[in-house]
């Protein structure tokens, strides 16, 4: 067993910034906005930081596709305790359109490049909410996955994962290799410390390119249009149940 | 070889480079992380108890902890003596962060660094380093400062707690006033006149346990503002201390005090400059969402006055605070730009928060809103570690020797 865990990590506009939608509609306003780590990716790297601190694996790889600046992601999963980047550069166009779809065929390729015995992701990006890519990884390398965990433990050559469904909680057990997605409770990630800070400089991040992956980055789909949500309405306020009902029966709701 | 030469030119080049004027323009990487780092924290763990630890004058035992675990209250001691190894810019960022989340804790960190740690780590031999350096890293035990009195705050040099010699110990006497932390440390520094024939050359500085006996602790002051950090007076009575406790030469003191509070006001620089920015952005907040003659009152000139000048003030302390920091960093002199850092960004934090107050209008005046608490924060800062009118004669005393007057 290669005991080496690859985490994704994506650079997203920050969960506290403002969304802005561009005056021509395809998109939203990304320069000079703030950026920072997917919340779950950050919560993926602490599973993989915490498996290597429990002595399970040897070695956590963070991978970021996009320009020049998922560097800075990367230095932060970097600064969290993982070994080694890997930048995937996609830029321009590409990046634009970049989707799941292209992101788990690189992961994929990397995964079989790097002999990874796990992949950890974040179960989505807060941008797109496309809620696909780990699937997809897995399904590319006909690896088992254990997506939505709010538990990982490694038992042996296998992964017990306990799953957040709309039931309740589900609990598979998976041969390694195989692709798990994180979700919000698996665990807290941690803040850097300093001296780790200090240590990501010298932690080596790799240049690749998909082309070098025999990656096709030509996306499938094509955004129509991006719009603000419509504005909200106003409620309306009723004195009893009763009228409550009525207003409801009025509106069609019921 | 020729690309392990190469390799190691670049990497030089990258560390001397860290040390110039770009650095004003955009922070290296690390330092970026650092910051956000920091700013994480503060979001999180400090502005939602920030007013609370404010109300009920609580000192925040489990994030100094959190953040001695980081690294933060060692930030420049070395590694192998349990520190994070950082300078004084990364420093400097760290305090700003934090002070933005809760202006006390900003305060209690940065006692233990900069006045604290600093001397010791500047002064101390590597037996003292490790005794009282080791175990005030990791946010269990933090340390103070004690240097002003009830008879004397500014002026410094006339120091009336009196240290002598009776055979292989130091006994002190004497009442030490306005020392932060006290009721939280578990060491403090204290500045003793071993030979009133000498005035301030005469004045050593000296390392006590606390609780030690002796030494008790005054009633906790009643401030108007930092009310999470704990400030009283530290009363020595015979307190009785080993011969090796002193802490540089025998009539160091003074100077040791001087150099110390020189680095300390790069450090409160930064909380002034974390209040300042905390009052921008709640001022800057609340003009977006208010509306008033039909408009969010950011629309209204009066308040981007307001905010502009805000901006501004923040701002420009800042990269006077940076420069003092990389000046340090650099080992080149920087009194005068540390005391014009401080003066800066003290006075920018009371205007911001002041400011801040009447952007909210009546919602300014209630604890509701963070504006008050930044307010009563920021006041002290023209105060400790160096008046305003105090650095004004550092800066003038140094501009008079540039100019040879």
């Amino acid at each position: 067993m290669s005991g080496r865990v690859l985490v994704g990590v994506k650079r997203v506009i920050d969960y506290a910034v403002k969304i802005r939608v561009r005056p021509d509609k395809t998109g939203v306003v990304t320069d000079g906005v703030k950026h920072s780590m997917n919340p779950f990716c950050e919560i993926a790297v602490e599973e993989a930081v915490k498996l290597k601190e429990k002595k399970l694996i040897k070695e956590v790889v963070a991978v970021s596709c996009g320009p020049q600046q998922a560097q800075e992601t990367i230095r932060t999963a970097l600064a969290m305790g993982a070994d080694r980047g890997i930048h995937v550069e996609v830029t321009g166009k590409d990046y634009d359109t970049l989707g799941p779809l292209q992101v788990s065929k690189i992961l994929a390729a990397l995964a079989k490049k790097e002999d990874a015995q796990l992949v950890i992701l974040g179960k989505q990006a807060i941008d797109d909410d496309c809620n696909q890519t780990g699937q997809m990884t897995a399904a590319l390398l006909d690896w088992p996955q254990g997506t939505f965990a709010s538990e990982v433990s490694m038992e042996g050559d296998k992964v017990k994962v306990v799953r957040e469904i709309d039931g309740g909680l589900e609990t598979v057990k998976i041969n390694i290799p195989a692709v798990v997605t994180a979700d919000l409770r698996l665990n807290t990630p941690r803040y850097a410390t300093l001296p780790n800070i200090m240590k990501a400089k010298k932690k080596k991040i790799a240049n690749v390119k998909p082309a070098d992956l025999g990656v096709d980055l030509t996306s499938r789909l094509e955004v129509l249009r991006v719009d603000e949500p419509p504005q909200r309405q106003a409620g309306m306020k009723v004195e009893t149940v009763d009228d409550l009902v009525g207003k409801l029966k009025e509106t069609g709701h019921i | 070889m020729a690309a392990l030469f190469k390799a190691r030119k670049a990497l030089s080049l990258c560390l001397s480079g860290c040390r110039t004027l770009s650095q004003l323009a955009e922070l290296p990487e690390t330092h970026q992380i650092l910051r956000q780092t920091c700013r994480d924290f503060a979001d999180r763990e400090l502005i939602p108890i920030a007013a609370k630890l404010d109300k009920e004058h609580l000192y925040p035992t489990k994030q100094i902890q959190e953040l001695g675990s980081m690294g933060v209250m060692a930030m420049e001691v070395p590694e192998e003596l349990g520190g994070a190894g950082m300078d004084y810019l990364a420093y400097s960022l760290a305090i700003e962060e934090i002070s933005r989340g809760c202006a006390s804790t900003g305060a209690v960190v940065s006692v233990n660094n900069s006045l604290y740690i600093g001397p010791i780590l500047k002064f101390g031999t590597e037996e003292q380093k490790k005794c009282w350096i080791t175990p005030f890293t990791s946010g269990e035990q933090v340390g103070c400062f004690a240097l002003s009195e009830p008879g004397n705050g500014s002026d410094a040099g006339a120091a009336s707690t009196v240290a002598r010699q009776e055979g292989d110990e130091w006994v002190l006497n004497g009442t030490k006033a306005w020392i932060t932390n006290s009721w939280d440390a578990s060491a403090t520094i204290v500045f003793a006149t071993t030979d009133k024939q000498l005035k301030h050359k005469g004045i050593s500085a000296f390392l006590i346990p606390m609780p030690h006996p002796g030494l008790s602790l005054g009633k906790k002051e009643d401030k108007l503002g930092i009310r999470a950090s704990s400030t009283a007076n530290i009363i020595l009575e015979d307190c009785r201390i080993p011969l090796d406790n002193i802490l540089g030469p025998c009539g160091a003191g003074f100077k040791i005090a001087m150099q110390t509070l020189d680095s300390g006001r790069i450090g409160i620089a930064a909380q002034a400059l974390g209040i300042a920015q905390a009052s921008l952005e709640c001022a800057a907040n609340y003009a977006h969402k208010r509306t008033a003659f039909g408009a969010p009152i950011g629309k209204l000139q009066a308040i981007q006055f307001k905010l502009a000048d805000m901006a501004m003030a923040v701002e420009s302390a800042r990269l006077l605070t940076w420069k003092a920091a990389l000046l340090r960093d650099s080992k080149k002199p920087f009194t005068k730009e540390a005391a014009m850092a401080k003066l800066a960004a003290s006075e920018a934090a009371t205007f911001c928060s002041h400011q801040a107050i009447q952007v909210l209008g009546g919602m300014g005046y209630v604890a509701d809103m963070p504006a008050e608490r930044h307010y009563r924060d920021a006041r002290i800062t023209e105060i400790y570690e160096g008046t305003s009118e105090i650095q004004r004669l550092v800066i003038a005393g140094q501009l008079l020797k540039e100019y040879q007057l």
